[in-house]
């Protein structure tokens, strides 16, 4: 019987064409996933596991004076209740974080934002910790919170972390890049200046899946089993051993599959910290599993940065200098995920797509009373940031200048022979042709028609606005040299065994948290050796069992990893071609190398397959001399350089003139990331990353009252899109490799997070220009419009 | 996952058997029905009763659109969806279905109820709008059968806050049918779809023979509840419908309303929707009468 389904199914199979290398397959682990066989961390269930919830604070800034946990204790099914002073006897009141602050695992002071950690209750299930949770009585003495992040270094400001020795006001750092006195004398000379007040907005990662883990300690052997959302399980593991002082091989950290990362999932939560000790403590396994509001108060949110932008250039529409200074709110601990020496992450590239003669930053960072972090949200470290300064002050020098801002960026691009190309902050660009890009985006978008258009709209009073963006990332973090995290290079392993049967298992460091690794990385492998994906087994996100490397953020799991499977797998080759030589009784001189197999030079008959010299490494009879047995391989790479992806995204949007509603029309987004592996996957993160930019451009922020009260602390106060804000995505491409990566793959997983933003924002702002706008803060919501229409925008803090 | 406080479960068999729970259990006790309003309430912690007696089993008893010459009966139980796909419903009132495509999604408007919502008396309401724009009025039960019947006005006591008693149950709305030409409307702002409404209006007209004889107009989130505007109906009764017309009751609206500023806007600009929507949903329901 072939029922509809069936046949359904097989259509579907067939039009897979299963590549066996690069090209558009289905994803190998949607069946998994699709079905209902993902197992994720809250679908851990251990025998006689315990479930932790965390009481936290509902004051931003207060002085803890006193905790009275009995009521708590005497509650049923409660095992433990953990408060600051506990852990503080036990050394592990306060941990470092990825930025070499330190944060509290535990209050034992004061609470320094609203939803900070105070103490937890385990218990046999997980209403009976919440209800414990009521009981446990904290006296808090309030003090005046910092909620402001410009009067954070008032003299009179109160003090946050009154833990660090001898700090006396609210200040992280200073970071400076680029040639402030050449930046000014460049500025001196010319013709137009226009400087704006830009704010990129708090906003939160907000994954679908909240984090949380499974601790089980076992007090025996001494080894601790730590199943958690993880988007870097090594690292978490070395730091976990430094932390809580278990040796590093008594520690295994698995990440099963993660529900959606961007950047949330790369710190180390106290939560996870409890759940360990609460292991210890009860001698159970113990399960923490974070609800949405604790996911959305406490957890890295992202951005934060208020930016003074001015850009220099010359009456014809030559961009000369560009200059920021940025204040930057960092919440309470400095938690920021991003390399060492990159304080403020990689917001250098700030300089954009284009050619200038001088360039300079200043930022200040300063403590508030808000949730930790600054981490990266699909923003490759802070060039999201960047990447939004510029390319709103270019558009607003267009509108001074009365440009186009098509024509103004294509006049200004950086020239293919530059490259590699060194910008006025120190950025080697890799490689890059930004011209066919462009003009790509504008033929899809059918631009100077979209132009006529707009003009007979506005002809009649209708509200139309295109808006563009042009952005080069900067990822694939990053060269051991000058980038690590905390003393860890930021290299990545990677291991390649190949089965007697010529099936293969390649081993990751890094993590997928729904970017389709099993799927690309088998793909790698497949081109470089011919052996089909179907073949090859991807595992990640156990240490126990994955080489060591810094795992999956910053769009860095292809330029790094990607590099580490292409290399390792030509290893492999090598070694095969060592054996086939042998088989076939030739020189290796005399093999050429036709995808899955070694063949006689001017003899295709003669040949034997990539499975065949599996097999043999594996069988019987000898090897050639000095070779082993078996086929597998690996490598850790460390790149050379960072990636430059680049891409040309145009919005069209209608404003309704009565409500100020914003509604996007199109979407036409032109990515060039090198080498394409997956076309499919690489227009879902696109997608995706489209998606988030609507909600970061029109809805999205977290906000806070005077008070420092989270204002976005559920999703129907923290708005994230759905279909119906989404346009239907037009999406094209242009492919200049990396010159310096074994595949030429350049990265793509935030391209459109980083690039769609500003794409909005300009459009938005280019619908109002009848009313004489020049710039207006995200989010766009029909009220903050309604400002802007009525020449009274404010800055959304 | 959030989750709530203990509580005691149970379902009612019948409206008597549930009024009777709710007398024996006093103020510890609530009705939940489709639950949209309730629960995540209490998964937040923000409510906390030790019984909830759950009525969805009372679907076939208060789950009803009757129309009759006079009006349209409503049963308390009747779900979004079920308001959102009756042609009947639509052809007579067609601001149910104008309200109902913006209300929420669809996998709340599957379970959510008129008479939660109603009963959760949220300033942002819209179910509240479209009752007080229909000058409908709100039947309650209590104990041994004793029925009253309210206005809206009487119905909203302030935010969250019903006319109706510890032991009562809303189990009908009741919403008069004119004999002239009628027409209505509703219409949204919202920051997203399935978000609460910036401010959302809704008007209905009666016309005779090209004329107003009467007019109403009912506004959410822009005060302490769902409100409607006696004024705009005064200024409009016995005229003939104009863009004049509508500006001055859009006058009255934004001047008659007392919204407040938060994240889903100012409220200068909830003053000015006031104006904008009253406008656009006059000139809707007008044009629908006529037509
Ligand atoms: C994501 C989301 C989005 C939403 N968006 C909107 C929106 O845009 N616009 C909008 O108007 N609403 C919106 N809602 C609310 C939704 O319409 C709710 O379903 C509705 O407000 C409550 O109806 P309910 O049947 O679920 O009530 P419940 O949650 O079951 O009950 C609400 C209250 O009413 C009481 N109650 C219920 N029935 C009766 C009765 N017959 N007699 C006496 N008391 C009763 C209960 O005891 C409780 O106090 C949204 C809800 C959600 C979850």
């Amino acid at each position: 019987m072939t029922d509809l389904q069936d046949s359904k199914l097989t259509e579907f199979e067939d039009n897979d064409q299963k590549p066996v290398g690069f090209g558009r397959m289905l994803r190998k682990e949607d069946a998994r996933l699709l079905r209902g066989r993902g197992r994720f961390v809250d679908d851990v269930q251990l025998p006689g596991m315990l479930h932790l919830a965390i009481l936290r604070s509902p004051f931003a800034h207060a002085t803890i004076v006193s905790i009275d946990t009995s009521a708590a204790e005497a509650s049923p099914g409660v095992k433990a209740v953990v408060t600051g002073e506990t852990l503080k006897g036990l050394g592990l009141a306060w941990m470092p974080t990825l930025s070499n602050d330190v944060q509290a695992v535990l209050a034992t002071d004061k609470v320094r934002f609203q939803g900070q950690e105070v103490a937890f209750v385990v218990a046999e299930d997980r209403y009976q910790a919440r209800d414990a949770l009521e009981l446990i009585d904290v006296e808090y003495d309030v003090l005046d919170p910092v909620i402001d992040v410009r009067k954070a270094l008032e003299p009179d400001a109160p003090i946050i972390r009154t833990d660090l020795e001898g700090k006396t006001n609210n200040h992280v750092f200073d970071w400076e890049t680029g040639d402030e006195e050449e930046t000014a004398r460049v500025f001196a000379e010319a013709d137009v200046i226009v400087q704006e007040d830009i704010v990129y907005p708090r906003v939160h990662p907000a994954p679908m899946e909240t984090c949380g883990s499974v601790a089980d300690f076992d007090p025996v052997e001494g080894k601790l089993r730590l199943w958690s959302t993880t988007q870097a399980p090594h690292a978490h593991r070395t730091l976990y051993a430094i932390v809580a002082g278990i040796p590093e091989h008594k520690i295994q950290v698995i990440a099963p599959d993660i529900g959606g990362g961007f950047g949330n999932k790369v710190p180390i939560y106290p939560g996870y910290v409890h759940s360990i000790v609460g292991s210890i403590v009860t001698g159970k396994p113990v399960k923490w599993m974070e609800d949405r509001s604790e996911n959305l108060i406490s957890t890295g949110f992202a951005r934060d940065y208020i930016m003074r932008a001015e850009i220099a250039a010359t009456n014809d529409g030559k961009i000369l200098a560009i200059r920021t200074n940025v204040l930057a709110d960092h919440g309470a601990f400095n938690g920021t995920a991003a390399p060492v020496k990159y304080p403020a992450g990689f917001f250098g590239v700030f300089t954009g797509s284009y050619d200038l003669k001088a360039a300079h930053c200043k930022m200040t960072a300063v403590y508030t009373n808000k949730a930790p972090g600054g981490v990266a949200y699909a923003c490759s470290f802070r060039i999201t940031e960047a990447v939004y300064l510029v390319e709103r002050i270019v558009d607003a020098l267009a509108y001074q200048l009365e440009m186009d801002p098509a024509e103004l960026r294509l006049k200004n691009f950086i020239q293919p022979e530059q490259f590699p190309y060194t910008t006025k902050t120190g950025w080697v660009y890799d490689s890059g042709d930004y011209e066919p890009t462009m003009r790509l985006a504008m033929e899809m978008a059918g631009y100077d028609e979209l132009r006529r258009e707009q003009a007979e709209k506005r002809a009649r009073g209708e509200l139309m606005g295109i808006g563009i963006s042009f952005f080069t990332e900067a990822v694939g973090a990053g060269p051991r040299k000058n980038m690590d995290i905390l003393g860890l290079g930021m290299a990545d392993g990677c291991e390649l065994r190949i089965h007697p049967t010529g099936k293969a298992v390649v081993r990751l460091s890094v993590k997928t948290q729904g970017q389709g690794h099993e799927t690309t990385f088998a793909q790698i492998i497949a081109e470089e050796l011919g052996i089909p994906p179907a073949d090859i087994d991807v595992l990640h996100g156990d240490t126990d069992n994955t080489p060591f490397g810094l795992g999956t953020y910053g769009s860095r799991s292809t330029p790094v990893s990607g590099a580490a499977a292409a290399l390792v797998a030509r290893k492999v080759r090598d070694k095969a071609k060592l054996i086939a030589s042998a088989m076939l009784e030739v020189s290796v001189a005399d093999l050429d190398w036709v995808k899955g197999a070694f063949q006689v030079k001017g003899d295709p008959g003669r040949s034997v397959t990539i499975q065949d010299i599996a097999f043999r490494t594996h069988g019987a009879g000898d090897l050639p001399d000095g070779v082993e047995g078996g086929l597998e391989a690996q490598i850790c790479y460390n790149p050379s350089n960072l990636t430059y992806p680049h891409g040309a995204y145009i919005c069209v949007v209608d404003i309704d003139p009565g409500t100020a509603e914003v509604k996007v029309r199109r979407f036409i987004a032109v990515d060039d990331c090198g080498t394409r592996i997956n076309p499919m996957i690489i227009e879902g993160q696109v997608h995706g990353g489209l998606a988030d930019g609507v909600g970061m451009a029109l809805m999205e922020m977290i906000s806070f009252d005077s008070d420092g009260n989270c204002l976005g602390a559920s999703l129907m106060d923290y708005l994230i899109p759905t279909a119906l804000e989404t346009p239907d995505w037009e999406t094209g491409y242009t492919v200049t490799p990396s010159p310096h990566h074994p595949i030429g793959a350049k990265g793509i997983g935030e391209s459109a997070t980083v690039g769609s933003p500003p794409a909005i924002v300009n459009a938005v702002v280019d619908a109002l220009k009848p009313f004489g706008v020049r710039h207006a803060d995200m989010p766009l919501t029909p009220s903050r419009v309604w400002d802007a229409m009525r020449g009274q925008a404010t800055p959304p803090i | 996952m959030q989750v709530p406080a203990p509580f005691e479960y149970e379902r009612a068999t019948s409206v008597d058997q549930a009024i009777g729970l709710l007398e024996r259990l006093g103020g510890s006790a609530r009705l939940v029905a489709g639950g949209h309003s309730l629960l995540p309430m209490m998964k937040l912690r923000l409510a906390d009763f030790e019984y909830l007696i759950d009525i969805n089993d009372l679907h076939g008893e208060l789950g009803y659109i009757r129309l009759s010459d006079g009006e349209v009966r409503i049963g308390a139980m009747t779900r979004h969806r079920e308001l959102l796909e009756s042609d009947v419903l639509a052809e007579v009132f067609p601001i149910f279905r104008d309200a109902e495509k913006v209300i929420a999604d669809p996998i709340v408007r599957n379970r959510g109820t008129l008479g939660g919502s109603l009963c959760q008396a949220d300033p942002s309401e819209d179910l509240s709008a479209v009752c007080t724009t229909l000058d409908a009025s709100c039947v309650i039960r209590g104990p041994g059968g004793a029925e009253r019947v309210v206005t809206m006005e009487e119905f909203h006591v302030g935010p969250y806050e019903t006319a109706v008693g510890d032991s009562e149950i809303l189990t009908e709305i009741r919403i008069p049918r004119k004999l002239e030409r009628a027409g209505s409307a509703y219409a949204k702002v919202e920051r997203r779809a399935g978000d609460w409404a910036v401010v959302s209006a809704g008007a209905a007209v009666w016309l005779d023979r090209g004329r107003i004889v009467d007019a109403r107009v009912g506004l959410a989130a822009v005060g302490p509840n769902t409100t409607g505007i006696p004024e705009i109906s005064a200024a409009l009764r016995g005229h003939e419908p104009s863009e004049e017309l509508f500006q001055v009751a859009g006058a009255i609206a934004a001047r008659s309303c007392d919204p407040v500023t938060d994240t889903r806007g100012s409220a200068d600009y909830k003053r000015h929707l006031a104006d904008e929507l009253t406008r656009r949903t006059l000139r809707k329901a007008v044009e629908r009468a006529r037509s």
